[in-house]
């Protein structure tokens, strides 16, 4: 075995059974006990605001003023601002739309299923990859509603929700678009209850901090969302299992979610969109582009809040490999897309995928591979895993790669369908551009408010997984 | 002082308030409680507590939310205003079910939360063990027992001297 072997070679059979020690990796490095944890994330909400804070807040709401100025212009003047015309009636809204919502499920997936399978490295990154959920499902939300024109018409008498309009007419049950505002609206309440749920003990802790600290204003404001959460055993009993439960329903919610968004295309008839791969293959682009834009949040916010002993290299490596794996997935499902094409003999659909390959729309093709199937492939290696400065570039590669996956498939299909007489090109109009570019200014302005005013991390999560937290004494080693 | 709510014994370590629960929890106690900044793998046995009754709530929700879903599409597309769309049936499980499976989640979401917060007495903005000085540290790193006077096993000497053997500290009274 071992080249340091003694002259008495190893007997071939051994008379004992020795495992091979595997030492778990430390999720909280440097020994750092319940009380620095608790100073560490509380201390960046109590602490005063930092100076580069109000630099990014300033910047990220300048660029948030683009939607906003957008969406004005939007409804002050109708839907014709955006660049759709015949034949591709659908365009950058739902390409921004699926974006969005995809990248929001990264969070789902960190809190829910990683949960469920006692993957103990979620506790330090699921807090912000859920504030991250609930903020792209706003941006994502934008879309659909303001593609409506005359955004007052989407709820009441919806054409969205389910109020019948003025000839008593309901929406249309059978569409995969109607299932779709029901799957979003569930994702996006599920979502900010379960990031509710899982804030109340620390925000319980926070309350009693500044109640301590003479800070009484701040202390009802905490006090008020934490319900008088006080940490007993009983409260705790029913909150673990309750905990357990949204976790267990979060699981089938997000698969369904982004299965019921890949309906909208798939149950359609159009070359391209009509497969029945696009399910799975929407869920794994979805954590795809999710882990991408954690990573994209998390490297950062490490670097400048000095996370390091609570955001370690070993989280950083379980979602490189994640977004290995998922890309991977992604990069099986466009050759099967392909091979089904040529497989199902199906001219138009066969023509649908070279022309995507090798048509106009070849460039947005090229980005989307290079971008999502050769990007990922460098997570094999673990120095590129460790250059954390690489594996933010690349993040933002992956991120990019995912917004021209759904523009390649929603608009090279709509383009080009079958009839050559109605083929079209489309070109984004500066309105588009602009509302969606202010989207990240959106997205960031709220996932700063959220760094200073929410603890970041769950406190209460990450003293339970340090060796101290074991009642049955791990703690000596 | 006003009347007095209970004893409050700290600990500093999980090994030693796991085996005072088992203590407290063999000496018969019932109206007592462990306070604890993060959940503790195994104290609901240690302390006696029964599987928490949160579930059945789930299961309401979701089997309500379903329901809804199905009963409402049902009615719209039967009873309410049948319209003929791409010659597809006016009801179907088929279609209604993705709108059915949602609200399942949905509603199974807050009837959990409203079950754990109805199950925890949530909220509760007042409560002896808040206002007590050192419960901040029971937020933070340290745990604590608190046995209520009302307990019918409570006596002032001998369930101080409990704490005490179990390994407490800084055991002190609890205004109500």
């Amino acid at each position: 075995m071992g080249a340091h072997a003694s002259n008495t070679p190893a007997p071939a059979i051994l008379a004992e059974v020795r495992p091979a020690v595997m030492p778990r990796p430390t999720l909280v490095e440097n020994h750092r006990d319940s009380h620095w944890i608790t100073e560490k994330i509380c201390g960046l909400v109590e602490g005063k605001t930092p100076v580069w804070w109000w630099w990014c807040f300033g910047l990220a709401s300048i660029v948030a003023s683009f939607t906003v100025s957008g969406l004005i212009y939007l409804v002050a003047t109708g839907v014709g601002v955006w660049g759709h015309a015949n034949p591709v009636n659908w365009a950058w809204d739902i390409v921004n739309f699926v974006f969005w919502i995809g990248i929001g499920h990264a969070g789902t997936l960190i809190s829910a299923i990683l949960c469920l399978l006692r993957q103990k490295w979620r506790t330090s990154i699921n807090r912000p990859a859920e504030a991250m959920t609930i903020f792209a499902v706003v941006c994502a939300a934008i879309f659909p509603v303001f593609h409506v024109g005359r955004i007052w018409f989407a709820v009441l008498p919806g054409y969205l929700f389910p109020f019948p309009n003025s000839n008593a007419i309901w929406q249309n049950f059978r569409s995969p678009l109607e299932w779709d505002v029901f799957a979003v609206s569930t994702y996006g309440t599920v979502s900010v209850l379960f990031w509710y749920v899982g804030l109340i003990p620390d925000l319980g802790t926070l309350r009693d901090r500044f109640t301590a600290a003479g800070n009484l204003f701040k202390a009802r404001i905490y006090g008020f969302f934490a319900m008088g959460w006080r940490g007993s055993n009983r409260q705790w009993s029913n909150y673990e299992m309750a905990y357990l439960i949204l976790a267990g329903i979060s699981t089938p919610l997000v698969l369904s979610v982004h299965t019921i968004v890949s309906f909208d295309f798939a149950v359609s008839l159009i070359p391209g969109w009509h497969t029945t791969i696009f399910p799975p293959y929407f869920v794994a682009g979805a954590i795809f582009s999710g882990f991408g834009m954690v990573l994209t949040l998390m490297l950062p916010l490490r670097a400048i809040c000095r996370l390091e002993d609570l955001i370690t290299q070993y989280h950083i490596d379980c979602m490189c490999k994640i977004i290995l794996a998922t890309g991977t997935m992604v990069g099986y499902a466009y050759s099967m897309e392909f091979f089904i094409a040529w497989y199902g003999a199906n001219p138009y659909e066969g023509f649908a995928f070279i022309n995507r390959a090798f048509g106009h729309y070849a460039w947005a093709y090229w980005i989307m591979i290079s971008c999502n199937v050769i990007t990922p492939q460098f997570f094999w290696f673990k120095s590129v895993r460790e250059n954390t400065t690489l594996v933010w570039i690349l993040c933002l590669f992956v991120n990019v790669g995912m917004w021209f996956e759904r523009f390649v498939i929603i608009v090279t299909s709509l383009a080009r369908d079958f009839l050559p007489s109605s083929w079209g090109y489309y070109s984004p109009s500066v309105v588009e551009i602009f509302t969606f570019f202010g989207t990240f200014g959106v997205f960031s302005v709220l996932f700063l408010l959220f760094i200073r005013f929410v603890p970041i991390m769950p406190m209460s999560e990450i003293k339970a997984v340090i060796p101290a937290a074991d009642p049955h004494g791990s703690s000596k080693h | 002082m006003n009347k007095t709510y209970g004893l409050i014994a700290a600990f500093d370590t999980t090994p030693e308030l796991y085996h005072a629960c088992e203590k407290v929890r063999d000496a018969g106690y019932s109206q007592w409680d462990a306070l604890t900044p993060f959940p503790i793998h195994g104290l609901d046995a240690a302390m006696g507590l029964r599987r928490s009754k949160v579930p059945r709530f789930s299961l309401a929700g979701g089997v309500t939310g379903f329901c809804t879903g199905m009963g409402f599409i049902a009615w719209l597309g039967l009873y309410e205003y049948p319209l003929i769309v791409g010659g597809k049936p006016m009801f179907s499980p088929m279609f209604a079910f993705p709108v059915s499976y949602e609200l399942t989640i949905l509603f199974t979401a807050f009837a959990t939360i409203g079950g754990m917060f109805f199950l925890n007495k949530l909220p509760m903005h007042y409560h002896p063990v808040l206002k007590a000085p050192q419960f901040v540290r029971a937020m933070d790193d340290r745990f604590y027992i608190v046995i209520e006077t009302n307990d019918p096993k409570f006596n002032a000497t001998a369930t101080r001297d409990l704490l005490a053997k179990a390994g407490g500290k800084d055991i002190v009274e609890l205004e109500a």
